[in-house]
């Protein structure tokens, strides 16, 4: 079984904390994802789970066995590099089968898997070309076939695709989905991208500066985000966010700093009277509508044909994008009244950032 | 071939016109030619000529020898002058012994008749040839294979041992985190502050003490570990990506193996330009060697050439026979390596 876990994992480069005390529980066969902006420290957690980087404090294990003093080698990981890190000097066949040879695998086991793995990824016919000689996409392949070959109990993926263009990034990105289908590994994926986070992952682990936001199942972080930083990191595009003030009227109303009044949830929050809180409405949950609690004054409109996107702004200024399905008739300079269910309506506190969800 | 032509020749003027650009350009790169290579030709020419065409004023270009002939009852070839004024003006004559402004001459064709003929009167038949004997005569003159065979074991060995300690030294100073890393790194550039002259005594004491002297080692040793070439490879491996060694670690590769397996070959167009540069140092090192060594037994080509310098006499002839000899290995080296300086193999193989 190949769980991955961390408790209270900390790293320090001299006086600067770049992970400050992360907790998490990888399940064997998952498929989870390090999102994050840049600098945000998710590479830093890979490298510290994969052994490479050594961690200030705390307790990284695989399978259950702490593997804090265990080389990078013999922790049973294998790992894709950003820049995929081929040796340019080896032929694809050379680069499969050195890690092999580095445990002494012998010369026909070498040959046998080199050739499964190859016929796998389909780069069978690249086995004696060289690094230089490959487009981006093969090198890519290469790359991941050297992590395959090894046959790991975990594999780590650092930004794979961020060097590819946007259609062979939807391509691998289905690729290496159906290749954890077929192995059945633990995977660990890092990625500053919320979309490839979104379509691949089992769980979503969202960083920001050394600490975990939210872990969870994509779907949990979308309907159900902790805080604010997930709320706008995760969904594209991003949720509005509207500052208000609870109404002394029991809590059923909230005034907005655009001196419009919005009628709130009857339950699953929790707030006191005269609370400042920030309310998240996601753009495909706004809806112009008339008798809409909010009027908005629209910049630009993109129309796409199945979908239409109004960007405008709040009478106060802060800008607001509606997600509508199908095409609009609204155009740009129009002032249109908008509204959203209360079910809809994401609230939380303003000077922590914490969800109001009551759970 | 035709299209290195093309290149070499191409100017900025079109349709075989010249701008005043290329005259220019074509008339300095000449000047340059000129300057290096003019003194190289010349050598090359002089080592060709026999030690009295060397000394003729004005000189010549090219080496001439004067003719001779075979004349019955004499055993050797007798020179040819050719008589340009007084009474056997036109004629041939070959010399048999000069006395004072006088020679003694004969016709061959009459070898019986002696002449006497004033030496204002003649002028030595020569034509273009080549004194090949400088060159064999130095073999058998000298013990040049031996020169030679030291020359080159010193050569090969140091840089052999450069090579190796050098591209350690900069593996660790360039890819591994520790505390003075920096620290060494100046200490080993400041060296290069250091004028070689002023460590020549301590230097000599340690090579000394430790029973070197008159040994090739003694010569090896202290030259075989260099700043610049720790300096160089150092600046060539920070340009290999982390990322290739973190993937041979988790590749299961030891320290050497990434050493040995990954940044030798990656560094080898640095390496190329070490050993070059290593070969050339150490080829022609005169100074270090000339203090270590003073048994003929272990001169290099360098002492002997040296050596071949008299208190009164020097014999320019083998002098720049051997000159041309002691060059030769060295030019086909670089000619052989040279391309290795322009060639990088590492700057693919990342995105």
């Amino acid at each position: 079984m190949a769980t991955v876990g961390l408790k209270s994992v900390r790293k320090s480069f001299g006086s600067a904390e770049v992970i400050k005390g992360i907790d998490l529980e990888i399940e064997h066969g998952e498929f989870c994802v390090f999102v994050g902006p840049s600098g945000c420290g998710k590479s830093t957690l890979l490298r510290m789970i994969s052994g490479l980087e050594p961690i200030t404090s705390g307790d990284v294990s695989i399978g259950g066995e702490v593997v804090n003093d265990i080389g990078a080698a013999d922790r049973g990981l294998a790992m894709v590099f950003q820049s995929y890190a081929l040796y340019p000097h080896m032929t694809v066949r050379q680069n499969l089968s050195f890690g092999l040879e580095n445990i002494n695998t012998p010369k026909p086991e070498i040959a046998g898997k080199v050739d499964e793995v190859s016929k796998m990824l389909q780069i069978g016919e690249l086995l004696e070309r060289r690094p230089k000689d490959l487009s981006g996409g093969q090198r890519q392949r290469v790359a991941i076939g050297r992590a395959v070959v090894r046959e790991p109990r975990v594999f780590l993926f650092d930004e794979p695709l961020s060097n590819l263009d946007a259609e062979l990034r939807v391509d691998m990105r289905g690729e290496i989905a159906a290749l954890h289908k077929r192995l059945g590994n633990t995977m660990i994926y890092v990625t500053h991208d919320q979309v490839e986070a979104m379509t691949m992952a089992d769980k979503i682990a969202v960083l920001r500066s050394g600490e975990l936001e939210q872990f969870g199942t994509p779907l949990e972080l979308f309907n159900r985000p902790d805080n604010l930083f997930v709320a706008g990191f995760i969904g594209s595009p991003r949720m509005n966010f509207i500052e208000g003030t609870i109404n002394t009227d029991g809590g059923t109303s909230l005034s907005l700093t655009t001196e419009e009044t919005v009628p709130l949830p009857s339950d699953g929050c929790e707030f006191g009277e005269g609370q400042t809180v920030t309310l998240g409405i996601r753009p495909n949950d706004l809806r112009p509508t008339d008798g809409g609690f909010m009027s908005m004054e629209v910049a630009s409109v993109e129309q796409l044909g199945t979908d239409s996107y109004l960007y405008g702004s709040l009478k106060n200024g802060t800008a607001v994008t509606i997600h509508s399905p199908g095409q609009t008739s609204v155009s740009p300079g129009q002032t249109i009244e908008v509204g959203a269910g209360t079910d809809a309506m994401h609230l939380f506190d303003t000077a922590s950032g914490k969800t109001l969800r009551r759970d | 071939m035709a299209n290195a032509i093309a290149f070499l020749t191409r100017t900025r003027g079109r349709n075989g016109r010249w701008d005043w650009t290329d005259w220019v350009s074509y008339g300095y790169l000449m000047f340059g030619v000129f300057i290096i290579f003019g003194p190289i030709l010349w050598l090359m020419m002089s080592s060709f000529k026999t030690e009295a065409d060397i000394y003729r004023y004005p000189p010549k270009f090219l080496p001439h020898v004067q003719e001779t002939v075979m004349v019955d009852g004499y055993d050797d070839p007798l020179p040819l002058y050719s008589i340009v004024s007084g009474e056997h003006k036109g004629r041939t004559l070959a010399q048999l012994r000069r006395v004072g402004l006088v020679a003694q001459m004969i016709d061959p064709r009459n070898p019986d008749e002696r002449l006497k003929v004033n030496i204002s009167d003649r002028e030595a038949i020569e034509s273009v040839g080549f004194a090949f004997g400088n060159y064999t005569e130095v073999f058998e003159r000298f013990t040049l294979l031996r020169y030679f065979y030291n020359s080159t074991f010193i050569t090969l060995v140091t840089t052999a041992i450069a090579l190796i300690a050098n591209s350690m030294a900069a593996f660790a100073l360039s890819k591994y985190q520790f505390r003075g890393r920096t620290a060494i790194l100046m200490v080993v550039i400041g060296t290069l502050m250091i004028p070689q002259t002023v460590v020549l005594v301590p230097l000599f004491m340690v090579v000394r003490e430790l029973g070197l002297v008159n040994n090739l080692w003694g010569v090896i040793i202290p030259s075989a570990a260099t700043p610049t070439g720790v300096f160089l490879l150092r600046q060539y491996m920070l340009t290999i990506p982390d990322e290739i060694l973190d993937a041979a670690r988790m590749d299961k590769a030891s320290e050497w193996k990434i050493f040995w397996r990954i940044i030798l070959p990656l560094s080898a167009p640095a390496i190329a330009v070490l050993a070059i540069l290593s070969i050339i140092w150490r080829w022609n090192d005169f100074l270090w060697p000339l203090i270590v060594l003073s048994e003929n037994e272990q001169f290099t080509l360098q002492l002997a050439l040296n050596s071949l310098q008299g208190e009164s006499i020097i014999e320019w002839s083998y002098l720049l026979a051997m000159t041309v000899l002691t060059l030769l290995p060295v030019t086909v080296v670089f000619m052989f390596l040279q391309k290795y300086i322009t060639t990088g193999i590492a700057s693919t193989g990342g995105k």
